[in-house]
């Protein structure tokens, strides 16, 4: 590559055609479809539930009006990033989140427009979603630990399922929510520690190891499950994780209910995006993580043990992907069952890629999924024509369109996948 | 800093690498080592910076001896190493690549590269390095990257200075910057160990030079040696491989190249309007320094780049928009220049290696099905013919050493009968027996009246080759010059001056000192 | 023989055919310990361990053996039976559960071989169910021509979704890793549409099941009633012999191998690098494809959700087992087959659960990846003068996955 070239233009920062097409089909999608297809008549959201202290009115959209407005927003925006591109400027961070919001909002206010039911608890939609978003948050955090550091980890799912196992075990055994949480921490390090093995130590390829773990987990947790849980009833009732409602904070209307009415695991979550993105990005330990992600020969050559960083790394990204699996048995059920996680591993990996292997960008990306699973189910309930099969597919679609476009643009850690030989 | 190395032997396997080599840097001076690439030069600076662990003989640093078990020992005994591949991390900025493994912190592992920053500004001032600590490392020319690696080395008060094979990727111009800083460096008491295999340079800066070949040392000169000796030493026999070849004028043009531009994907041109006229039986040299086109222009010829304008006609007929199938059948010949990346498939065996370009024509297959029988017979012949040192054609091609491995791309490409030839970098990193065959085989091809391209950033090999150079600077011809044509002229084009310009200069030049001649060597060497 | 030559132990040390016997032995002896830890009996014998021990030993040891006895019965031969239709049984049984998973695990290994790392089999499986399905009940055909149709449907199907991957791959360089997690999902739930639809729904029926496809659409049975062993397996074994050759002999399947191995050298000796990795793709799906085709019109007759049951998952399993190599597959998917078949047995004899087979295989090929770690465990040391192994160029890697970078 002729650096000396690029350098002299600045055109580094240009953003991919890729991208821009992304942008132009979004903003088509929402012409037509907002506008040109707009079911009509009004949407209706209820901001609160019957038992909030404040109570606020129905909040209800005209959908064309709104489908219109946002139509128009769109292809300014899509305009923003082709006059950008034009100009060889560096687009804002923000442009691409408010007009992925836009999408998202002009989705739902047509979703709901052509719906039956004559409203949609906003409140229900947004919990939901956090809900659903959560086990996939803890799994993304735990993969861009594994990846910064040069180690991809396709074993997202087996170290959720093995969390949920091992949290309803020491949960029961231990009858403490703190014992339970330990133990999936525990269980997912157990994960880790046989990718770090086979992956790190005999150099097999990180995603055979990988998709192969997760087989074996998946085996591992349904036989555990068939005789040690099926002959003692009693090793598979942990305790359950309570709610915590900060006084005051969560009497705020939507907000209050949102965000500060939650598990133990809930808080832990956003405190643990932040300090990911910090640590990473502010700290000696994240410099050397991501040196070692993206140059591990360079890491090397100033004194950095690079298999000690990519082992520490895959063990402490397995802790925090098993606590997230400690949430299916400790709070959305209280038992576990065979292949419980199903699938949301393989969402959080997505979720990870299309976060652009950044802690923060996983969270939003582990939100949209979750917002877009949690769609469906209400919008089944609402009865609206789309099939529900479509929506549930709307994530994945999503995804493919993302790694197709999006993140094209976008780099994963260089050494990502490649073992670390001296030499 | 006063070091000793003692008996050093490093064996990987079977194979020894450095054989109980002996070596003495004092304080303040210029160490040269001397050889050929393969000659065990980068595994000594390996094992003296941490990265191996020697297999026997120890390291003395001002008298004491040392045990590194990794970089970080090494360079908390105050050694310091600028990697022939530099180490740095593209993504990051100076000043995070510098703080890199050295970081200064405000307490609880936070970063203060703010502290980082000055020094950088310090250590850039006290040089007149002119380095942006805030710039992207990938956004850098590779001179300028050098020099993040020797503040690297600065920064953590290296008293000892690895500089391996550090021209390599520089012009002529930034070449003499760096011989600058490194007598600033040896004045301000830093001692240095130089790593090349090039004369001239090793002559200039060196106080004291220490030849090393197949891991021995086999002797030690004075700066002031005679360079045909040098190179005797560094080879192992008397050197007197010019190959007393004819100069060709060539007959007709073959290859007409016009306004031929190739845009990266960033948008940057590479290549921009290149015009060329290449004759039959003639060598074309391409000359410059890496990165300044070359490789696009190959590229282009051979169908392999996006985004490309102009006009490539090849006896007339346009290739430009054309397969890469397509051009490989039209009877063009192409050794790339990274032979592992680009020239062999490493897990393929000899013999798959050797179809490569004619895997799906007859008689190699017929009607999509190859015939194993030809594949054998075919490997069995090569193997022959280009003297390729193995034990069977159903080795794989990655077992294969460097010179050996262009024999097999070289044998592939000259396994039918070609309208034109192309070699990029044709003898990088091979020894100097491949070497002098491989040039022969080049010259035979062209004496077959065939067409024939030679890219090279060593000047001694676009001498050595070319009956014409061109010299690309920027993605542009900077002029099209006679093979015989001075280094001086070739060294200004190669940094950016026009064929009259740099011819107008040398002359001035040459009135003011007397010229010194040089023996021919052949390229890789001098 | 002169002291140089290997004596005939090392060589079988050395040799990797020993080391995936013996990884398999490992596997089978970590899953003895599992199902003897959990058992009943050998717990309440550990309470009194210390005054009689071997109590707790022969427990386990019955416990282990009698679960690895069922699964033989299940698979190979059941020696209890009291008619030799019912002895020979299991081994057909074997052979069926294998025919759908030998295709698929061809596909898997033709894309390895590409460098593509398929995880998309599931997805093009369902593909092909459902065209095999619809074109199974709609028309009304003469047996071999109506068979005829129905597998290339199949094929088509799965080609289709499988090709998307590789045309999105080579266009866009996102990660087929992804593309193909994601596609099995949107394969499931336009299966689980289409289920819902009178396209593929049984009429009168409000269950998501397609119509049974008419007797004409099916694999005859090829050894008469008793067995469910049918015409498909000969299929697959015919596929495998087809992509022997294309592998081997072909030139379609040298620029395959071109294309994996080094995709830059591919591309500079003039192989079209995106036509080759879409054709792999649909290749690969095309033989996913198949396998749909196997348990519709093989053994199911008709198409539910849970038609690709987990065999585009255990595809990776045997592929990577048989080491991305036709005959290497073929034995690997008998082996697999013979799990399904002795999993589900030995869980009805014996209570243990079937998921014990998942833990098996995955650790046959956790171990087959591994060979140092297998030599370790059986003592059998290092390898002398082996070259360091390349990156990314283990033994179990057929292709360098994980796509260009």
């Amino acid at each position: 590559m002729s650096t000396a070239t690029a350098s002299a233009t600045g055109a580094v920062h240009v953003m991919n055609k890729r991208a821009l097409t992304l942008y132009g089909l979004g903003a088509a999608v929402g012409l037509v479809l907002f506008g040109f297809l707009s079911p009509g008549g009004t949407a209706s959201f209820r901001l609160s539930s019957s038992g909030d202290a404040i109570q606020l009115p129905l909040l209800t959209v005209p959908v064309a009006a709104a489908g219109w407005i946002i139509a128009v927003l769109l292809i300014a925006g899509a305009a923003y990033a082709f006059w950008s591109e034009k100009s060889a400027r560096r687009l804002a961070g923000w442009v691409p989140a408010v007009f992925a919001l836009l999408f998202v909002i002009g989705i739902l206010i047509w979703l709901v427009g052509s719906s039956r039911a004559s409203a949609i608890s906003l409140l229900s939609l947004l919990t939901g979603s956090l809900a659903l978003a959560l086990p996939m948050v803890y799994g993304s955090l735990g993969g861009v630990l594994a990846e910064r550091s040069g180690v991809v980890n396709i074993a997202i799912e087996g170290q959720l399922l093995l969390g949920a196992f091992a949290a309803a075990l020491g949960g029961s055994l231990s009858g403490s929510v703190v014992g339970a949480m330990v133990s999936a921490a525990i269980g997912g390090v157990a994960v880790s520690s046989l990718l770090t093995l086979f992956a790190v130590k005999y150099r097999v390829n990180q995603i055979i190891v990988g998709v192969v773990l997760n087989v074996f987990v998946s085996g591992l947790t349904g036989f555990l499950f068939g005789t040690l849980f099926s002959n003692n009833s009693g090793l598979n009732s942990p305790p359950r994780l309570p709610s915590v409602a900060i006084p005051g904070l969560s009497e705020i209307p939507i907000l209050g209910p949102l965000l500060f009415d939650q598990t133990a695991l809930g808080y832990l979550m956003f405190v643990a995006v932040g300090v990911l993105w910090f640590g990473l990005y502010k700290t000696r330990w994240g410099l050397r993580v991501r040196a070692v992600g993206e140059h591990p020969k360079a890491a090397d050559t100033v004194g950095i043990n690079v298999n000690r960083t990519r082992v520490l790394n895959v063990l402490l990204g397995g802790a925090v992907a098993g606590l997230g699996g400690s949430f299916y048995t400790l709070v959305s059920v209280s038992q576990f069952s065979r292949d419980m996680t199903a699938g949301t591993g393989f969402i959080a990996l997505a979720a990870l890629i299309f976060g652009r292997w950044n802690p923060i960008g996983a969270f939003f990306a582990s939100l949209l999924f979750g917002f877009a699973t949690n769609l469906q189910y209400v919008l089944s309930q609402a009865g609206t024509d789309v099939p529900s099969q479509f929506l549930a597919m709307l994530p994945y679609v999503i995804t493919i369109f993302a790694v197709a476009g999006l993140v094209g643009a976008s780099r994963a850690p260089a050494a990502s996948g490649q073992p670390y030989v001296k030499g | 800093m006063k070091l000793e190395l003692k008996g050093i032997t490093k064996a990987f396997g079977g194979f020894v690498a450095n054989d109980s080599i002996d070596l003495v840097v004092d304080e303040g001076k210029v160490h040269t080592l001397l050889g050929e690439n393969g000659a065990g030069k980068s595994t000594l600076m390996n094992v003296l910076y941490g990265l191996y662990e020697p297999t026997e003989g120890e390291i003395l640093v001002d008298g004491k001896p040392v045990h590194f078990r990794g970089p970080g020992d090494a360079m908390a005994a105050g050694i310091g190493m600028v990697h022939q591949h530099f180490m740095l991390v593209p993504v990051f900025t100076v000043a995070e690549n510098v703080a890199l493994g050295d970081e200064r912190t405000k307490g609880a592992g936070i970063l203060d590269l703010e502290k980082t920053r000055k020094a950088i500004r310090e250590i850039s001032d006290q040089y007149g390095f002119h380095v942006d600590p805030d710039a992207l490392v990938e956004d850098l020319p590779v001179g300028v990257q050098q020099r993040v690696e020797i503040i690297k080395a600065l920064v953590r008060k290296a008293d000892l200075l690895i500089l391996d094979e550090p021209t390599a990727v520089l012009t002529p111009k930034e070449t003499d910057e760096l011989m600058d800083i490194i007598r600033q460096l040896k004045g301000d008491g830093t001692s240095i160990i130089f790593i090349s295999h090039k004369l001239r340079e090793v002559k200039a800066i060196s106080d004291e030079i220490t030849v090393i070949r197949r891991g021995k040392v086999v002797g030690t000169a004075d700066p002031s040696a005679d360079a045909m000796e040098l190179a005797s030493l560094m080879v192992g026999r008397s050197v007197d491989l010019s190959l007393g070849r004819q100069h060709s004028d060539g007959t007709d043009v073959a290859l007409e190249i016009r306004d031929l531009t190739v845009i990266d994907s960033l948008g940057v041109p590479t290549l921009d309007h290149v015009s060329l006229d290449v004759r039959k039986g003639e060598i074309l040299a391409v000359a410059g320094v890496q990165g300044n086109g070359q490789t696009e222009l190959v590229e282009a010829v051979m169908g392999l780049t996006d985004h490309t304008t102009g006009s490539i006609r090849l006896d007339g007929v346009e290739l430009l928009g054309r397969s890469t199938k397509q051009i490989v059948n039209s009877g063009v010949g192409y050794v790339p220049e990274d032979r592992s990346t680009d020239g062999v498939i490493g897990d393929f065996t000899i013999a798959d290696n050797l179809i490569l370009n004619r895997y799906d024509r007859h008689p190699v297959a017929r009607g999509g099905s190859l015939q194993p029988a030809f594949i054998a017979e075919n490997a069995e012949a090569k193997i022959g013919e280009f003297d390729i040192r193995t034990q069977s054609a159903l080795h794989t091609a990655s077992q294969l050493s460097g010179g050996n491995q262009q024999k097999v791309v070289l044998a592939r490409e000259f396994s039918r009968e070609l309208n034109l030839f192309i070699a990029s970098q044709p003898t990088r990193g091979v020894d100097v027996g491949s070497i002098e065959f491989l040039h022969r085989r080049i010259l035979a091809e062209r004496d077959k009246d065939v067409p024939v391209i030679v890219v090279s950033t060593e000047l001694d090999e676009v001498a050595e080759l070319g009956d014409r150079i061109a010299v690309l600077f920027h993605g542009k011809v900077m002029g099209i010059v006679p093979g015989n044509t001075s280094r001086d002229v070739l060294g200004l084009m190669m940094a950016g001056s026009t064929a009259e310009e740099a011819l107008a200069e040398a002359d001035a030049a040459r009135l003011a000192t007397t010229e010194n001649d040089e023996p021919q060597l052949p390229g890789g060497i001098a | 023989m002169s002291p140089e030559t290997p004596s005939f132990i090392d060589r079988l040390r050395a040799s990797g055919a020993v080391v995936s016997v013996l990884a398999i032995v490992a596997a089978f002896i970590v899953g003895g310990i599992l199902i003897a830890a959990t058992d009943e009996k050998t717990t309440s014998a550990t309470t009194y361990f210390f005054a009689r021990p071997l109590d707790t030993l022969a427990a386990a040891w019955n416990a282990a053996a009698n679960s690895y006895a069922a699964m033989f019965r299940g698979a190979v031969f059941n020696y209890d039976a009291s008619t030799f239709t019912a002895m020979i049984k299991p081994l057909t049984e074997t052979l069926t559960y294998a025919t759908p998973l030998l295709t698929a695990s061809l596909g898997v290994a033709v894309a390895f071989r590409a460098g593509l790392f398929n995880i998309g089999a599931q997805g093009q499986l369902i593909l092909g169910a459902m065209f095999a399905t619809w074109i199974g009940f709609t028309l009304d055909l003469a047996w071999p021509v109506h068979l005829l149709l129905v597998i290339l449907g199949s094929i088509l199907g799965g080609a289709l979704w499988g090709g998307l991957v590789g045309w999105i791959k080579a266009r866009t360089g996102a990660h087929e890793v992804i593309l193909t997690i994601m596609l099995n999902y949107v394969a499931l739930n336009l299966l689980a549409y289409l289920l819902n639809t009178p396209v593929l729904q049984r009429p009168g029926s409000t269950n998501p099941v397609s119509p049974q496809v008419n007797g004409s659409a099916m694999y005859p049975e090829l050894l008469g009633d008793e067995f469910r062993l049918h015409l498909g397996f000969l299929v697959a074994v015919a596929a495998t012999a087809l992509v022997w050759w294309l592998m081997n002999r072909s030139t379609l399947g040298f620029e395959i191998k071109a294309v994996g191995s080094n995709r830059h050298a591919a591309r500079t000796a003039g192989i079209n690098t995106f036509k080759v990795t879409v054709l792999a793709m649909v290749i690969a799906g095309a033989l996913a494809g198949m396998a749909g085709a196997a348990q519709v019109n093989g053994t199911e007759r008709f198409l539910t959700e849970s038609v690709a049951a987990s065999i585009g998952f255990d595809a990776i399993t045997v592929a990577l087992l048989g080491r991305s190599n036709p005959i290497g597959v073929f034995f690997a998917a008998l082996l697999f087959g013979a799990f399904r078949a002795g999993g589900v047995t030995m869980q009805v004899a014996t209570g243990t659960p079937i998921d014990i087979v998942l833990v098996v295989q995955s650790l046959i090929v956790l171990f087959i990846a591994a060979p140092p770690l297998v030599r370790s465990i059986f003592g059998l040391g290092q390898r002398k003068k082996r070259k360091p192994r390349t990156p990314g160029r283990d033994a179990a890697v057929a292709a360098t996955a994980g796509g260009d970078k």
